[in-house]
């Protein structure tokens, strides 16, 4: 089936990652302006793309990764300074 | 020398954190946030320091930082044993590194990116590969341009709940799930996403469209029946 703006929505769909990823304004693209589907798609996915910013609050992490990375430096700093020391 | 002082006692509710500060403005995937990291200068001293072997600095560094990284490292792969262990090797790393910072981008941008390439070699090692990712690229019966059609009666706007969004991110085969997180949460764009897994530009736009394909069917399944027309 052949869309208005002689391009079917298989042809623009094959594009969007492109025709996204570039930034473009994409309102006034021939298909979309003819192909309620496409737009429905589009706004979808803008949707998602908004929400994401707002995805996954910051975390406090457990108290013990600190004690682990500290064990971990203290042994490191134990390996170092058993090192023979240049001249 | 004496070791610093458990840094959960230091302030670091006064540092910026990225994600908080802006979230509400930033495009999503368009502004680097390299740019979106003002001079701080509490944080340059601490900073100085911890360069120059001040334990107690490392120790107030990794406050500042710890939730950023924590979170980071969790949104990545999903699985909080894994985010402790890897938030652990990306301080770890920042030790052994943190000498080699010169100060071409801001400092958080710099450990953002240690902490993400931490996380990287861990997913590699675990069997995310980059042919996986190019593999991706061809389409399949359920993943073809041509899937979206029909059905245009069910639409996400203004209906996402964001922790539905949030379950449906960690449900993503783990590809996917990177780039979403490095371009739509993360901000990076994709010239910085195909750098840092050494893959195309173009492979990085057609995984994260995929990734939001998935996405919208997912979110689609959980739409109340009232909303749908």
């Amino acid at each position: 089936m052949t869309h208005p703006g002689e391009m079917s929505c298989a042809e623009f769909q094959a594009h969007l990652p492109e025709l996204i990823g570039s930034g473009q304004d994409m309102s006034n693209h021939p298909h979309l302006r003819e192909c309620e589907l496409c737009r429905a798609l589009l706004a979808d996915l803008q949707t998602i793309a908004d929400a994401a910013r707002q995805l996954f609050p910051q975390e406090e992490p457990p108290a013990e990764i600190w004690d682990k990375i500290e064990s971990a430096l203290k042994s490191e700093d134990g390996k170092e300074e058993s090192l023979p020391k240049s001249k | 020398m004496p070791r610093p002082p458990s840094p959960a006692q230091s302030p670091d509710a006064t540092m910026p954190k990225r994600n908080e500060e802006t979230a509400a403005s930033r495009p999503a995937g368009r502004t680097s946030f390299t740019s979106i990291n003002p001079p701080n200068p509490i944080e340059d001293d601490v900073l100085a320091r911890a360069q120059a072997g001040d334990h107690q600095a490392f120790a107030q560094l990794y406050a500042l930082h710890k939730r950023r990284i924590y979170s980071l490292c969790l949104r990545m792969v999903g699985n909080i044993a894994e985010a402790e262990d890897l938030t652990q090797e990306a301080f770890l790393q920042l030790h052994r590194k943190i000498g080699t910072f010169r100060g071409d981008s801001a400092f958080s941008t710099w450990l953002h990116r240690l902490a993400i390439n931490v996380v990287l070699m861990q997913l590699r090692k675990k069997g995310l590969s980059l042919i996986s990712l190019d593999e991706a690229m061809e389409p399949t019966p359920e993943e073809g341009p041509g899937r979206s059609f029909g059905a245009p009666d069910l639409t996400l706007t203004g209906a996402i709940d964001r922790l539905a969004l949030e379950r449906a991110v960690a449900d993503l085969p783990a590809g996917y799930r990177l780039i979403f997180i490095l371009h739509d949460v993360e901000g990076f764009e994709h010239n910085e996403i195909a750098s840092m897994l050494d893959c195309s530009i173009g492979n990085s736009k057609s995984q994260l469209h995929k990734a939001r394909l998935k996405l919208r069917d997912a979110l689609r399944k959980h739409l109340p029946q009232e909303t749908q027309l």
